[in-house]
């Protein structure tokens, strides 16, 4: 047992802070730690600046441009960048196609589509969800129906996020209806400019339009667009998740969070004194202090076990679950931090340039709109139902 | 024992909720928080035609009720409905405080539907009823008020505001606040939004007010606040119940209908026993409004540890509904334009009003040793 970095790490850990330091535009950062929402242009720039020091693609091997780290390094970088309030990688194109395209696609589609997402070409959004698979996703009914080089796609999928920034949307299509639901699902690369496509906002409780309804109505998509093989879409689709699922923890949103926390608690006054030396306030703030220092370690063990590129499986659901909840927690007693002021709703704010003034403090409006907005955490990605369930399969055998 | 409501009560929950469910729509809450104040004009005015203002307040000041039923059967079924209306601020606080300072004039006043906000709050105060630092400095005819008050509910939609003020006294005491009648028009509002529906704004005075302005005893409104904000504790956790019974009926209904895995969600043993854990918490807060309401006419001591009990467990159980409500409804919980939304924020923020959980389990502990 060693719970601390090799040398070679620490160095590591040095050279990314070194890096944010010079790189990381104070004007994203301070967007990031204030709760300001942020625009398609300022992923891009972020995603730019990663990219031109070769640290975009986090979880790709060197052969496709990735930094080809491991596991460990993944974590240090993860957790540098959060602490930092840099903007999150965007996942679509990164964790979630890239790595699909290199294990599935054909030569052409890695040629093309791998170098595009590193250079910022391409978003990409993911259509897997409809109306009527969320948690059950093999049950999906858009249909892809093979007519000479194309294939012509109907349907509608539901809950893709940022799709109103998209150029490029890969789905899951139902391309034959013999078998198990799993069977006939084909894994497809659509262009979101296609005749038949029509994107249509969904508000959230919190007033954020950051997800969105796609239609298609006969859009003709060409075969070489397939990855992989027809009706083996399950298959990759289940590889994709066992990507996304890494670093699903979010150990560094939590920490981030929780000085946050202290902070807002450190402020708030009640009764005279700051709420933070309130000990029923403080005694919660503890608690899911606690209980994120434990969960660190448990991501850790995870990570040193997975060995180089490999995504870990069923305990990737412990690690949802419980860093979910953490957060949510955190989220909740931000909330309660705040008081009265937890009520103005006010999201224009957030907006970057927008001369409408806050209400109250400067963290409160963020701090409702973080509450209401991560309840999504425990239901997307798989519900945390959903990774019960593996749990009790996977590991329990039940 | 008898926990049934009386025949007055039951058919003035009857008529509300008939009245309630032909006139409150999800599309109707949207367009109000847009209209500028957040009140719809043409709500408040049935409610008001049905008497509820006269309802909340007793036959001494004026009205025709104000008993702790009185107060529960109708914020239930405001509740219910997840109606937005400013029947705490101007008849359970500005009526409560204007009836017992005698001002029959304005009482009627509500009771025929004039909107009285009530600023007392204030950036600095939180939950803490004493802190007041609006000061009030005499005139040689009168008063003059300067100072900030914080999410101020429905002020924007009122022409007049009750406002507390300091005329003596640290800005933590008790004694030294006293009540002053401002027109809406003498201060500066900035109007925002709230979660769950309605209007609010924080308010900045420095503005002069003729001595008739001056409500009650000089120095002496802390009771009276500590009893109106008990009632309006009161009518607030008797709305949350409602909201929470609309929630628990939403959740139920998706249960039954929505199919994943080839059967209904509810069919699965994980969500029915989350289910019935929730139910059994809202008969727990069902109880602990009985006992609110029960009480608001007792001594100081037995109705203060009552709203401290009743406020710090609607808190838990409404957290619990809330979030459980939109877990067990997945990704249509978290949008905007499906109901749950609107009733599970309002529920929401019933824990930021008069008080938090953890503000009333500190303040239960403190009551019940003395």
């Amino acid at each position: 047992m060693d719970l601390n970095f090799t040398d070679e790490q620490t160095g590591f850990r040095d050279e990314v802070r070194a890096f944010l330091d010079r790189e990381l535009p104070p004007r994203l950062s301070e967007k990031v730690s204030r709760g300001k929402r942020l625009t398609k242009a300022d992923y891009e720039e972020w995603h730019a600046i990663l990219n031109a020091r070769g640290w975009l693609g986090v979880t790709w091997p060197k052969e496709h441009g990735g930094t080809g780290w491991d596991a460990v390094r993944r974590h240090i970088f993860e957790e540098e960048t959060t602490r930092a309030h840099a903007p999150r990688i965007l996942p679509f194109g990164l964790a979630m196609l890239g790595p699909v395209l290199m294990k599935f696609g054909s030569d052409a589609q890695k040629s093309h589509y791998l170098p595009r997402i590193l250079n910022g070409d391409d978003w990409w959004c993911q259509g897997y969800s409809e109306p009527g698979a969320g948690s059950d996703l093999a049950n999906v009914q858009t249909t892809a129906e093979r007519s000479g080089d194309h294939y012509i796609v109907n349907g509608q999928k539901t809950w893709t996020t940022l799709g109103q920034y998209a150029n490029k949307i890969f789905c899951l299509v139902r391309t034959s209806r013999e078998g198990k639901p799993q069977q006939g699902i084909s894994f497809l690369l659509i262009d979101m400019d296609s005749p038949g496509i029509e994107v249509r906002p969904i508000v959230l409780i919190d007033g954020e339009p950051e997800v969105n309804e796609v239609w298609f109505t006969n859009v003709k998509v060409p075969v070489s667009n397939l990855v992989g093989e027809e009706n083996r879409g399950w298959t990759y689709a289940k590889y994709l998740l066992t990507h996304e699922r890494t670093n699903i923890a979010g150990v560094g949103y939590a920490q981030a969070g929780l000085t946050t926390l202290k902070r807002i608690a450190g402020e708030q006054m009640q009764g005279g004194a700051p709420l933070m030396s309130n000990p029923f306030f403080a005694a919660k703030v503890a608690q899911v202090e606690i209980d994120l220092m434990a969960m660190a370690t448990t991501n850790l063990r995870t990570i040193a076990a997975a060995s180089n590129g490999q995504a870990p499986g069923a305990e990737s659901s412990m690690l949802k679950i419980k860093g979910t909840v953490i957060r949510q927690q955190i989220n909740a007693l931000a909330r309660q931090a705040v008081g009265p002021y937890a009520a103005p709703f006010v999201s224009e704010a957030l907006e970057d340039g927008s001369n409408v003034e806050p209400v109250g403090p400067d963290y409160a409006l963020p701090a409702s709109q973080a509450y209401f907005n991560n309840r999504k955490l425990s239901i997307y990605g798989g519900s945390n139902e959903v990774q019960r369930q593996i749990i009790s399969k996977a590991i329990l055998e039940l | 024992m008898d926990f049934k409501l009386t025949e007055e009560r039951q058919m003035l929950q009857d008529g509300l909720r008939r009245y309630l469910a032909a006139n409150v729509t999800p599309e109707g809450i949207r367009q109000t928080d847009e209209n500028g104040t957040g009140l719809d004009t043409a709500l408040w005015q049935g409610l008001t035609d049905m008497g509820l203002p006269g309802a909340m307040l007793p036959e001494e000041h004026g009205g025709f009720g104000g008993g702790g039923f009185d107060i529960m059967v109708v914020f239930e079924e405001l509740g219910r409905a997840g109606a937005v209306t400013p029947l705490i601020e101007t008849a359970v606080l500005a009526g409560g405080l204007l009836g017992e300072a005698g001002r029959t004039e304005e009482v009627g006043d509500i009771i025929d539907g004039r909107l009285v906000a009530f600023a007392h709050g204030e950036p600095a105060s939180r939950y803490d009823l004493n802190r007041v630092q609006t000061r009030a400095e005499r005139t040689g005819d009168g008063w003059h008020l300067t100072g900030r008050k914080a999410v101020v509910h429905h002020a924007s939609a009122a022409d007049t505001l009750v406002v507390s003020a300091r005329t003596s006294g640290d800005a933590d005491a008790e004694a030294g606040i006293s009540l002053f009648l401002v027109p809406a028009d003498a201060v500066q509002l900035r109007d925002y939004p709230v979660y769950g529906g309605g209007h609010a704004a924080e308010v900045a005075l420095d503005c002069s007010v003729p001595a008739a302005a001056l409500v009650a005893e000089e120095g002496k409104a802390f009771p009276m606040i500590e009893r109106a904000n008990a009632r309006a504790a009161a009518a607030q956790c008797a709305e949350a119940l409602g909201l929470m019974e609309t929630i628990k009926s939403l959740t139920v209904d998706y249960l039954r209908q929505r199919r994943q895995f080839g059967q209904p969600i509810g069919k699965f043993q994980a969500l029915q026993h989350r289910m019935a854990d929730m139910l059994i918490e809202i008969e727990q807060a069902r109880s602990a409004v009985i006992n609110l309401c029960g009480h608001l006419a007792s001594g100081a001591g037995e109705r203060e540890l009552h709203v401290s009990a009743t406020k710090n467990l609607i808190g838990r159980v409404g957290k619990l509904v809330a979030e459980e409500a939109i877990q067990m409804h997945g990704g249509i919980g978290m949008t905007q334009e499906y109901a749950l939304g609107h009733f599970a924020k309002r529920l929401t923020m019933v824990d930021h009003r008069f008080g938090d959980t953890d503000f009333h389990l500190e303040r239960f502990i403190r009551l019940s040793a003395a």
